[in-house]
C-alpha cells in the first residue's frame, strides 16, 4: 500500500514535467505545472494519514479522538490558493509573450528578439 | 518531436534521473502508510482546542501557531497579483462606452440568485473557519466567485461597478495591511509580532480564538479582493477588443 | 492524463475532472479544508482565468 501510494506521486509528478517538457503550447505548459503542484499535495496529505484516525475537527467530537495530522494539511490548503494567483502570473506572462510575437509555442518563439 | 524538444528532453532527462534517485532514497526512509508519528501534529491536536479555544485545528496552525507563514503567503499572493496587474493592465485599450446587456430576464434573476446563493456561502464557509472545516482562504475564493456571476448574468456594464480598480485595489491591499497591523498592534501592546490580543472567547461559537478571528477577516478580504482583481484584469483585456469590435 | 492532452480547450475539462477526483482523493484522506479549498479552485478560479487565457490567443490568431 505504501508503495502503490509514493508510486502514484512520483507518477504523477513526472507526467506533470514531461507534459511540460514536449509542451506546444503555453498555456498548456502552465495546466501541467498544476498537475505537478497537485502531486505535492496528494504527498504532503498522504504523509499525514493516520488508519481509522478522523479529521482534526473537535466540534462535537471528544477532544483525545485520533485525528490526522494537522500540520500538513494547513500547509496544503494556503498553498492550493496561492497557486492560482502564481499560475494566474504564468498566464499573463503567456498572454504578453502572445502579444508581442503572435504565438503560444515555445519552439517558435526566439528568446531576446521581442 | 522537433529539435528544440529533443534539446530539451536530453538536458531534463539526466535530471529528472538524478531526481527519481533521490526521490527512491526519500521514501525508502518514509513511513510506511498510515502510520503517522509526527510528535508535533498528535500535541497540537491535543492541545489546540483548550489553549486555542477553537475547534477547528487547521485553521488554529494557519493563524496561531504558523501566523507568521501565512502572512508570508499572503504577501506572495500580493507579490503575484501586483505582477499580473502590471502585465495586463496596459494591453487594456480605452473602454469606452460599450454596454453588452444580457437581455434575457430570466438569467437576470437566476445569477441574482445563485450570485447571493454563492457569496452568502462564501462568508459563511469564512466566518465559520474557527469551528468547522472552512476558513478565510477557501470562503475568500467562493466569494470572488460568487461576484464574477453578476458579470456571467447581467452583462458587463453592472460588472463594472463591481470590478472597477478603484474599488478592489484598496479592498486587497487593505487585506494585506490589516493582517500586518493585527500583528504589529500586539507588538505595541508588548507582546510578540501577532500575538493573541483579545480574549479567547467561548468554544465552538462565532466569537473564538481571539485575535485569530481577525485574521480570517483579514485573510478573508485579502483573498477575495485578489481574485476579483485577476478576473478584472483578464476580463477587461479580452472584452474590450471583443466589444468594441461589435 | 491531463498533461497528455495537448489542447488547452480540452485540458480544462479534464483538469476540473482531475480537480474534482483531488478533492475526493482529500476527503477519503479525512483532510475537510485542503478539499474545500481545491473543490473552490478547481471549479471557479482555474476555468475562469485559463478559458479567457485560451480566447485571448486564439483570437489573436485568427485576427492573421
Amino acid at each position: 500500500m505504501t508503495i502503490l501510494v509514493y508510486a502514484v506521486v512520483a507518477w504523477v509528478f513526472g507526467i506533470g514535467i514531461y507534459g511540460a517538457i514536449v509542451s506546444r503550447n503555453l498555456i498548456h505548459l502552465a495546466l501541467c505545472l498544476t498537475v505537478t503542484q497537485s502531486s505535492t499535495y496528494i504527498l504532503l496529505l498522504t504523509l499525514g494519514y493516520k488508519r481509522g484516525a478522523t479529521a482534526p475537527i473537535f466540534k462535537d467530537v471528544k477532544l483525545g479522538t485520533a485525528a490526522v495530522d494537522p500540520v500538513v494539511q494547513s500547509l496544503t490548503l494556503t498553498d492550493v490558493v496561492v497557486s492560482v494567483t502564481v499560475i494566474a502570473l504564468i498566464l499573463a506572462l503567456a498572454l504578453d509573450v502572445h502579444r508581442q510575437s503572435g504565438s503560444v509555442d515555445p519552439d517558435e518563439i526566439s528568446t531576446l528578439n521581442g | 518531436m522537433s529539435g528544440r524538444q529533443r534539446v530539451r528532453a536530453w538536458i531534463a532527462a539526466p535530471v529528472l534521473g538524478l531526481f527519481a534517485a533521490l526521490l527512491g532514497w526519500g521514501f525508502s526512509g518514509a513511513p510506511a502508510f498510515g502510520a503517522f508519528h509526527g510528535a508535533y501534529g498528535e500535541l497540537l491536536n491535543r492541545i489546540a482546542v483548550p489553549q486555542r479555544h477553537s475547534t477547528n485545528v487547521v485553521t488554529a496552525i494557519v493563524f496561531d501557531y504558523r501566523g507568521f507563514d501565512t502572512m508570508g503567503e499572503e504577501f506572495i499572493l500580493f507579490a503575484s497579483v501586483v505582477g499580473v496587474v502590471l502585465l495586463l493592465r496596459e494591453m487594456r485599450e480605452p473602454a469606452g462606452d460599450q454596454d453588452d446587456p444580457v437581455t434575457s430576464d430570466a438569467i437576470r434573476l437566476f445569477g441574482l440568485v445563485m450570485m447571493s446563493v454563492v457569496v452568502v456561502a462564501g462568508l459563511w464557509v469564512a466566518a465559520f473557519g474557527l469551528v468547522t472545516p472552512g476558513g478565510g482562504f477557501q470562503g475568500g475564493v467562493a466569494i470572488a466567485g460568487g461576484i464574477v456571476l453578476v458579470f456571467l448574468a447581467a452583462g458587463y456594464r453592472p460588472w463594472t461597478r463591481f470590478g472597477s480598480q478603484h474599488l478592489l485595489d484598496p479592498l486587497e491591499g487593505g487585506g494585506a495591511a490589516a493582517y500586518v497591523a493585527l500583528g504589529l498592534a500586539a507588538l505595541i501592546a508588548g507582546a510578540p509580532f501577532l500575538h493573541n490580543l483579545l480574549g479567547l472567547g467561548v468554544t465552538g461559537t462565532l466569537k473564538s480564538g481571539g485575535s485569530m478571528t481577525l485574521l480570517n477577516w483579514a485573510v478573508a478580504l485579502e483573498v477575495a479582493a485578489a481574485n476579483l482583481v485577476l478576473y478584472t484584469e483578464f476580463l477587461e483585456s479580452y472584452l474590450v477588443p471583443h466589444l468594441s469590435r461589435r | 492524463m491531463v498533461a497528455l492532452c495537448l489542447d488547452p480547450l480540452r485540458q480544462i475539462f479534464l483538469s476540473g475532472v482531475y480537480g474534482l477526483l483531488l478533492v475526493l482523493l482529500f476527503v477519503i484522506l479525512q483532510a475537510p479544508d485542503v478539499a474545500l479549498s481545491m473543490l473552490v479552485v478547481s471549479t471557479v478560479a482555474y476555468p475562469l482565468i485559463v478559458l479567457i487565457a485560451i480566447s485571448r490567443t486564439r483570437r489573436e490568431r485568427g485576427k492573421e
